[in-house]
Parts: structure tokens; C-alpha cells; sequence
């Protein structure tokens, strides 16, 4: 077999294609979607999942008894940055059913947004819980629907009770330069952390 | 068609490793030349759609299933069939915690400020 990756730690070489991840979490309807396709051809994605480890409990099967298996589409867009450098962003599908997805795309995740609504900020909560818990470090992205009241990012903070580090900025994940800005906050982000993560280590 | 009919009804390749969703998939072979899958009888017409698809750049797994239409798992599979017949590599993705090199992070930064 011609698996190209031996050693654990090291720098890619420049002519090795490299793919990094972001995902883009939040609740239902609150622009997950809008946001990848503002900077990224948007695509779908079906995997097919087995009805009995997952959605057992929620998917009504009286009738389709055969069926045991469950199509979830979510959205992914790639941004090529050059030759050989990729960014993907994974739309994470918006219903709770479906956290057993979550794990595997967040193997490996570079960093998330979690886009909030502050009409219904309480569903954010379960996403920012999940990478909080997981380490994966993460941006709070305030989308400004029109008519919504404006909320400054600092009150945005305490009600979500976050960690000083984590960065919450307001957005409207239509425009492309305010979602842009958005993936660049979880890449700065992530390289602090990166970089915090190292120096203790040096000095 | 039933996706797993591809696969022949299985759902994990020999390949022991778990392909990633963003591992990339590239032929070996120069342009034009698809390493001999052509004449590898126990290809179907999805394997030689993913081969032909790699040829002339990495793809990453979740690309070939959207073009292909296909689902994440029957992708995988085929894919796997591929790297036992040694028609195609395979770049599973470095980790973040695992760059140790930080300009590639700040490589993304400034791609993305230059979108």
C-alpha cells in the first residue's frame, strides 16, 4: 500500500499537498450555510449512517423496518490557498441527532466557528461545550441579522461564560470580507494557542 | 442503484487506517498514464471515476464524494481497494498539534486576507 505518511512530527515538505479543516458549527438556521458559501464553492456531502447506533431513539422506522441506514447531507467548501495548501470548511449538521457526526469531523479540525444568533443564543450552547471540551479552539461569530439587536461581543461573552482567550466577533456571514475575517480570527487563534503550547517547553 | 452494491455490500475496506475526510488521494502515475487501472478487471467504473478524477491533482476523499454523488463510506471504500492495488497514494492530513512549523499557519492567514 503507498501510505505517504511515515513519521509523526515534522514539517511538510513544500511540494506535499497539505489539508486543513475548519468547522462551522451553530444551531439550526442560523447561517451555517450562508457563511461557507460566502467564501467558499459550496458543495454537499451525503454520508450514510447506521439507524441503530445513532438515530435509533428519534427516527420513526414503523413501516421501513428494512431501512438501516439514514442519508445526512451537510455542506463543505474548499478554499485552495496555493498549490498544495487546502482549507476545507465542514458545515456541522444543525440537529442534535446528529452529534455522532461531530466526532469525526472534528478529528483533526484545526479550529471552528460557532455562529450565534443573539435572538436564540441559547443554541450555541451545546457547540461551544463540545469543542470547550474537546480543546479544539474556536471563534464566537455573532451573525448581525437584520433587525436583530446589536449586542456588544463583551455581553456576548459573559452570557455564554467564555475563557478570556476565545474571540467573539460580530459578522454577517453574507459578505465575504466579514466571513473571511471570521476564519481568520479561529486561524490566529489556533496559532497562539499553538504557540503558548510550545513555550513553556522553551523558556 | 443501493450505494454499498458498489462496495459489494462491504462497509470498511482491508485497509486497517481510517481514511479521513480531507485525506488527499493522487495517482502515482504522469498525466494520461492511470497506472494500469484500466486493465485491473476487478475495478468497477466508480474506481476508475475516482482514478481518473486524481490524476492530475490531489483530491481529498470528501470532494470525490460529492462529484462522484456518492456517500462518504462507499467512497472510502473504493479508495481503499485502490491503495491495495497500488493504484493511487494517499496523504492523510498532519494533525494540527502535530505542525510544528507555524508558517504554514500563517501561510493560511495571509491566503486568506489575499482571497
Amino acid at each position: 500500500m503507498a501510505f505517504a505518511r511515515s513519521d509523526r512530527r515534522r514539517k511538510p515538505s513544500a511540494d506535499e499537498p497539505v489539508a486543513l479543516k475548519l468547522l462551522v458549527a451553530g444551531g439550526f438556521g442560523v447561517g451555517k450555510t450562508t457563511l461557507v458559501g460566502a467564501v467558499s464553492e459550496i458543495r454537499p456531502l451525503r454520508t450514510e449512517e447506521s439507524l441503530s447506533e445513532a438515530g435509533r431513539p428519534v427516527d420513526d422506522i414503523a413501516g421501513v423496518e428494512g431501512k438501516r441506514t439514514t442519508t445526512v447531507a451537510m455542506d463543505f467548501g474548499r478554499i485552495t490557498l496555493r498549490d498544495n495548501l487546502v482549507l476545507y470548511l465542514f458545515g456541522t449538521p444543525g440537529q442534535d441527532r446528529f452529534w455522532f457526526l461531530w466526532d469525526e469531523l472534528a478529528q483533526g479540525a484545526l479550529g471552528a466557528v460557532v455562529l450565534a444568533d443573539t435572538r436564540r443564543l441559547e443554541d450555541c450552547f451545546a457547540a461551544v461545550d463540545y469543542f470547550e471540551r474537546r480543546g479544539i479552539p474556536f471563534t464566537v461569530a455573532v451573525n448581525c441579522f437584520d433587525g436583530a439587536e446589536r449586542h456588544a461581543p463583551d455581553i456576548v461573552r459573559d452570557a455564554l461564560d467564555l475563557d478570556a482567550s476565545v474571540p467573539v466577533v460580530l459578522c454577517d456571514a453574507r459578505e465575504r470580507d466579514s466571513a473571511k475575517d471570521v476564519l481568520i480570527s479561529v486561524v490566529e487563534h489556533a496559532a497562539q494557542r499553538a504557540a503558548g503550547r510550545r513555550e513553556p517547553a522553551t523558556t | 442503484m443501493r450505494p454499498y452494491a458498489m462496495t459489494r455490500g462491504r462497509t470498511s475496506s482491508a485497509a486497517e487506517m481510517k481514511i479521513d475526510l480531507i485525506a488527499l488521494v493522487i495517482t502515482e502515475a504522469e498525466p494520461g498514464d492511470d497506472g494500469g487501472a484500466q486493465d485491473d478487471h476487478s475495478l468497477s467504473p466508480e474506481h476508475l471515476d475516482i482514478v481518473e478524477r486524481c490524476q492530475h491533482q490531489a483530491v481529498s476523499v470528501a470532494e470525490l464524494a460529492s462529484d462522484l454523488d456518492l456517500p462518504v463510506g462507499v467512497v472510502r471504500v473504493l479508495v481503499g481497494d485502490l491503495l491495495e492495488g497500488a493504484h493511487v497514494q494517499l496523504h492523510q492530513p498532519v494533525p494540527p498539534a502535530e505542525l510544528v512549523d507555524e508558517s504554514i499557519l500563517r501561510e493560511v492567514i495571509n491566503g486568506l486576507r489575499a482571497l
